[in-house]
């Protein structure tokens, strides 16, 4: 099967970090070794930085404020409305103001263990020690954390974890988060260090002498294609969910960067791990654009349930008691409703397959606050999750303090990203991934309140510590405006807009998201079979050239048409899902979001196969109908011992 | 089309300069006009009173007359006061008026193109009439120095007494209206004023808000109240 | 339901724009506004005509990146944002009218979508506390009170989408810049710069073609996240402190 499926490639490793000293010495002693730039010479030195997210927009204010000259690049209006602006719950830090047992191991430990063990020891214990730092930075910011009477920070606890440990600002932290982050980055712009470029989308990387120097990008206003040069670039992009279509991602979020960075010759490491959330709104009809979460920290509160009996249709109200199934509570009594997001997503699954799911059309459970008020007040309920009621009851039209809510899992965040070494750089050098975009550190699962943790820790302190030992050997030889390698990108991308408005096909591009997205979900979504991956590779290919000879794209090149973003993006989510598909097939394992039919035990949780698949795929690109080519980075732990993860 | 992008501007549009005039923020120009309509509302306020004297009888109030001009006698010489009173007004108006065609303009560049279809959710009557409901005023007001004071459009002419002149006035109900629909406007003017000056100024609060505009509402209506009583009184001969 | 649309198109911003009509039918009760509108595009583009352009990304009211004049209110009949509306708001028959929204700070770029960068380079004035990375002190250095904290966050939920420059009367961007104000005003670490913040905020804000407010209150009626007047009180509070201890803005 290997043979027609992929083909096998050297070994890679991350060679970056420094595994001759102690983990907790590991990131100050690569500070250290590495190579800085003396701060005249900043100045002369240009980093493009694409996205403005956590990632990208602490990147770019940290990377100004060192004295860079920093070109920003997003395809919204405003800086501030990056994808990250949506997060809920909170961001996690081993702060232990709480007293109650948390410190740098523990939240380590805690992301090791909940990622199933497929992500690195030394990332995870980077992240860690930082998480302390960035709730400083952004304090010192003016980020409205929620606080306690006496003035100090409340902290709440979040996703499985057993400590409380996670800062919050109500239901909207990532939204502060960015905003503190855009703020020092908007600082930076009228200081003159960062040059914006908004409504402006990255389509190409321009490599030269294996080295990227920088990207070919179109104007989303005028449609003018231009290329950006400089002495690196930093993809903050965010993640790729929206090949389900259907997701909670912003409607804007794409692979297009991660992707076409990849057909440059960056590695693709994991694609196929997914974080399917439990806690979402479920489907309500065709036409719906998106899905919305309902934070997890709801789960701190409400009970989820589903009838006893299958097809019971009677109202969650007229359902007593005992003839209710509180599941999570039954089958995992120590972690309850609290247990980590790919076994209450998959649980929430296995009873709607039995046909006592909830709602129109039966993919739906409940989760129900009866309990919480009566022993809160409705207030104190109110009060912590009022905004999250309220939007509830504004897309469904039903009354959750009455009636609960009803929810479905749906696509939330993809593990999978570019690979990137301890520096996080990709291995096309002077490429830097940071964010979502990359894979590093949450294995095959992220635990809750862990994303926002490492947006902020590559963009402030990872990144602009690590960029530094690439940059020592700038400013680089100046790339002319017509070298070939830049003519070439941007020729590549006129040719594809091009043919896009030349199709003049039958369908829109819309109709075949939906088709790809419905696709990916059933067959390589919340449980993957190698039947299943199978279909989907067989679809897959045939989707692509449907796509491509019969798509309809409306409007011209040369003005603001979001249609033809759109069939871009689409594109590559095509090329993109073959990929997972591919991963996804070759891992006969099951770990975190990635679960494998074969593979369970006699009580249906995923088993990992340590001694197979130990390893992180980072895919190589090959040209269409070839098999990409993959390379395992092999994971070693020394500090959390390899265990088959338990929640009971 | 195409190239190596050379110009590092803000993509969407130039940068614009901030204005650096102290005095062009339009904050600044609003609190001038709250300065300048808290010293009208005080005025107004006096003014009222003083007006009531009508109800004393013709000689107590074009006493009150002289007395006006006598204020402040034998210290300073006659007219003085009321001099000053005049010249802080002057200033006040033209301070008032300089804020409000500056706004104005600034709105109207703001806006350059309307909407086809624009609703209101919450805005009064009162805030929405301030503008031209200021002209009003003040087209009132000079009418009522010259109908009033000097007397030129006064049935009871130049040389008579301020008794006379009112009550000569106020008989005819054109006149009588014209008076009462501009103390109508100057009521909305006051009622939305009174709450704006205090929002202007910086010193309501989401505690405050409420009241405030109870308050404000309640100050016009007494006010003009208190002003509709002489020209009424002398249209139904209670004054004579 | 069946829906007759009434649709400002304009093709780009030195053309001028109309009204165009439009007939939806099947429209669910259950579809966001949005929704309606990704409808309507797939019958324009598949009938060869241009769709509608409009802006928008999280579809759920926190990017502030949607923002449609709907029957003449910012955001249509609810308090919410454009992408939280639902048709379940509407009855069947309806004619609704779609407009973007209308300030000079605001050019229009297509259809009904704007430009709205001002807001950026109002916030790049001096909507900030600077803290460059690595420099803060613990978080639990300086605590905040709670009162304090809690309007200071109560001003930072706005979202930036300019449903209360599209509103007010004037066309004024004084909740937004209030709403900025008051959140880093509130805070401790917001002090040192407090004056400086909001003399420049201000200037930029009039120079941005902005109108000035007179605190008619549309703004706050219409805004998705209810940004309270009280700010603009603080705003001018604050600017008419920093004025008299002699701040005066610079470039
Ligand atoms: C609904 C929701 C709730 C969440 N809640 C939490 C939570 O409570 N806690 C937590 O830790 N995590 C949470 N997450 C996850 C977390 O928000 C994200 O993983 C994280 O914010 C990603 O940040 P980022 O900076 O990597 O990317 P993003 O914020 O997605 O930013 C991407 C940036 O890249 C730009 N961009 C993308 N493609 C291009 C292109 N081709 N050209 C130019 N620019 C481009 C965009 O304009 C944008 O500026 C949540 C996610 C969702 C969807
Ligand atoms: C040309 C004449 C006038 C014009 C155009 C005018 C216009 C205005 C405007 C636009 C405001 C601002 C309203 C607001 O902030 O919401 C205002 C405020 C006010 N005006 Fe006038 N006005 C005029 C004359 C007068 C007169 C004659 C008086 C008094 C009798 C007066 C009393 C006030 C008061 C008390 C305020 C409140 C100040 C504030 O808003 O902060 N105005 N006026
Ligand atoms: C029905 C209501 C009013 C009556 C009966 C009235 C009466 C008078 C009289 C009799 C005078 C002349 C006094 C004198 O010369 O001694 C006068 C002067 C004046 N009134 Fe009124 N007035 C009324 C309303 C107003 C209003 C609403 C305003 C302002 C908005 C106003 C502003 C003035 C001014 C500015 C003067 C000139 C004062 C001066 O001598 O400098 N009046 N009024
Ligand atoms: S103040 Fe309200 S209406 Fe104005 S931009 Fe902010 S959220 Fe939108
Ligand atoms: S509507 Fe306009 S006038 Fe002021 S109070 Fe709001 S900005
Ligand atoms: S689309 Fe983000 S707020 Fe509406």
């Amino acid at each position: 099967m290997a043979l027609e499926l992929f083909l096998d490639g050297d070994p890679i490793a991350d060679t970056k970090a420094p595994t001759d000293v102690p983990i907790g010495e590991r990131w100050s002693e690569r500070k250290f070794r590495g190579k800085l730039v003396n701060p005249a010479n900043r100045r002369k030195l240009t980093i493009i930085v694409v996205g403005t997210g956590l990632a990208g927009g602490s990147a770019a204010a940290t990377l100004a404020e060192a004295g860079y000259h920093v070109k920003s690049f997003w395809f919204q209006d405003s800086p501030r409305r990056a994808h990250s602006i949506a997060a809920q719950g909170g961001i996690n830090a081993a702060k232990n103001y709480r007293n109650d047992g948390d410190s740098v191991h523990r939240l380590f430990y805690d992301t090791v263990k909940g990622g199933d063990f497929r992500s690195r020891e030394n990332n995870v214990h980077r992240l860690a020690e930082i998480s302390t730092q960035i709730i400083d930075q952004c304090v010192a910011q003016g980020v409205p954390f929620a606080r306690e009477y006496g003035g100090l920070l409340d902290n709440r606890s979040f996703g499985g974890a057993q400590v409380s440990r996670t800062f919050y600002a109500r239901g909207q932290t990532g939204q502060q988060l960015l905003i503190g982050a855009y703020q020092a980055f908007e600082r930076q712009v009228a200081a003159g260090t960062i040059e914006t470029h908004s409504r402006t989308e990255m389509l190409d990387l321009v490599v030269v002498d294996g080295k990227a120097r920088g990207i070919v990008v179109r104007d989303l206003v005028n449609g003018e294609v231009t290329t950006h040069l400089g002495d690196a670039v930093v993809l903050g992009t965010g993640g790729y969910s929206n090949v389900f279509y259907l997701s909670t991602n912003a409607k804007g979020s794409n692979t297009t960067a991660t992707w076409r960075a990849h057909k440059r010759g960056a590695l693709f490491a994991n694609p196929s791990y997914t974080q399917i959330h439990p806690t979402c709104i479920p489907v309500s009809g065709d036409y719906q654009s998106k899905l919305t979460l309902m934070s997890e920290s709801l789960r701190n509160d409400g009970r989820v349930w589903v009838p006893k009996e299958r097809g019971d249709s009677r109202a969650p109200e007229d359902i007593p008691e005992d003839e209710r199934d509180y599941y999570l509570e039954r089958k995992y009594p120590a972690f309850g409703n609290l247990v980590p997001r790919d076994i209450a997503s998959r649980q929430a699954k296995n009873v709607c397959d039995e046909g006592r799911g909830v709602g129109p059309n039966g993919l739906g459970v409940y989760l129900d606050f009866t309990e919480a008020i009566q022993r809160l007040g409705r207030k104190a309920v109110e009060a912590k999750y009022g905004n999250l009621f309220d939007m509830y009851a504004r897309i469904t039209g039903e009354d959750p303090y009455a009636s609960g809510m009803r929810i479905y899992p749906a696509v939330h965040y993809t593990m999978g990203g570019l690979w990137v070494d301890y520096d996080l750089q990709s291995t096309i050098p002077g490429l830097f991934v940071i964010g979502e975009a990359n894979f590093s550190d949450h294995g095959a699962n992220r635990l809750g309140a862990s994303a926002l943790m490492q947006g902020l820790a590559d963009g402030y302190f990872v990144l602009p510590n690590t960029i530094t030992d690439y940059l020592a050997a700038g400013p680089f030889e100046k790339v002319p405006a017509d070298h070939p390698a830049v003519v070439e990108a941007e020729a590549g991308v006129h040719a594809q807009v091009e043919k896009f408005l030349s199709i003049n096909g039958s369908r829109t591009v819309a109709s075949f998201h939906r088709e790809l997205g419905k696709l990916v979900w059933d067959y390589c979504g919340m449980e993957r079979s190698a039947e299943s991956l199978r279909k989907a590779l067989d679809r897959i290919p045939e989707i692509r050239k449907e796509f491509w000879t019969d798509v309809k794209v409306a409007g011209t090149a040369t003005d603001f048409n979001q249609n033809l973003e759109h069939a871009a993006r689409v594109a590559d989510f095509i090329e993109l899902a073959e990929l997972m598909c591919i991963d996804a097939l070759h891992r006969e394992e099951s770990c975190g979001g990635h679960f494998r039919v074969e593979s369970q035990t006699p009580e249906g949780e995923a088993l990992r196969d340590d001694e197979n698949f130990a390893y992180v795929a980072a895919w190589g690109w090959t040209p269409e109908g070839e098999p990409p080519i993959l390379h395992k980075e092999a994971l070693e732990y020394e500090y959390v011992h390899l265990a088959q993860r338990s929640y009971k | 089309m195409g190239g190596v992008a050379t110009v590092t501007t803000q993509q969407a549009g130039p940068r614009k300069a901030p204005k650096t005039g102290r005095f062009s923020s339009s904050v600044f120009k609003k609190s001038v006009m709250a300065v300048s309509g808290i010293i009208f509302v005080l005025y107004l306020i006096a003014h009222m009173v003083g007006n009531l004297k009508a109800f004393a009888g013709a000689d107590t109030f074009n006493h009150y007359s002289e007395f006006l001009r006598e204020l402040g006698e034998p210290i300073l010489p006659r007219l003085t006061v009321l001099t000053i009173i005049r010249v802080v007004l002057l200033v006040a108006v033209a301070a008032h008026i300089w804020a409000a065609v500056s706004l104005w303009r600034q709105a109207k560049r703001a806006r350059p193109i309307g909407y086809v279809t624009k609703k209101r959710v919450q805005q009064s009557y009162a805030s929405r009439t301030m503008r031209w409901g200021g002209i009003i005023l003040i087209l009132f007001i000079i009418w009522h120095i010259l109908d009033l004071t000097l007397g030129a459009v006064n049935p009871a002419g130049r040389d008579s007494l301020p008794y006379g002149r009112l009550v000569e006035g106020f008989q005819n109900p054109i006149v009588t209206i014209w008076y009462a629909v501009a103390l109508v406007v100057l009521g909305f003017h006051i009622r939305h004023g009174v709450w704006s000056a205090t929002q202007t100024l910086g010193h309501s609060n989401k505690r405050r808000e409420r009241a405030l505009n109870i308050f404000a509402t309640a100050f016009a209506v007494v006010l003009i109240g208190g002003y509709l009583l002489i020209p009424f009184s002398v249209l139904f001969g209670i004054i004579d | 339901m069946q829906l007759t649309l009434r649709v400002w198109r304009q093709p780009s911003p030195a053309v001028k724009g109309k009204m165009a009509n439009y007939h939806l039918t099947d429209v669910s009760p259950d579809m966001s506004f949005l929704e309606m509108l990704d409808v309507l595009n797939e019958q324009l583009i598949l009938s060869g005509e241009e769709p509608v352009a409009f802006d928008h990304d999280c579809r759920e009211g926190i990017c502030g990146s949607c923002g449609l004049m709907i029957n003449g209110i910012a955001h249509g009949p609810e308090q919410t944002t454009t992408c939280q509306l639902h048709m379940r708001s509407f009855s069947d028959g309806d004619t609704i009218d779609i407009e973007p929204w209308r300030s000079g700070g605001f050019p229009v770029i297509k259809d009904l979508v704007v430009d709205r960068s001002a807001f950026d380079r109002i916030i790049s004035a001096g909507g900030f506390i600077s803290a460059p990375t690595g420099t803060a002190p613990d978080a639990h250095a300086t605590p905040v009170p709670k009162v304090d904290a809690d309007a200071a966050f109560d001003a930072a939920t706005c979202i930036g989408c300019g449903a209360c420059v599209a509103a007010c009367p004037n066309g004024s961007a004084m909740l937004f810049t209030a709403a900025k104000v008051t959140h880093l005003g509130l805070l401790p670490q917001g002090q040192p710069e407090r004056d400086t913040r909001v003399v420049r905020m201000v200037a930029q804000q009039d120079a941005e073609d902005f109108g000035g407010c007179t605190n008619i209150g549309e703004c706050s009626a219409v805004c998705p996240k209810g940004i309270s007047m009280e700010t603009i009180s603080r705003l001018n509070h604050d600017l008419l402190g920093a004025l008299r201890a002699g701040g005066v803005p610079t470039s």
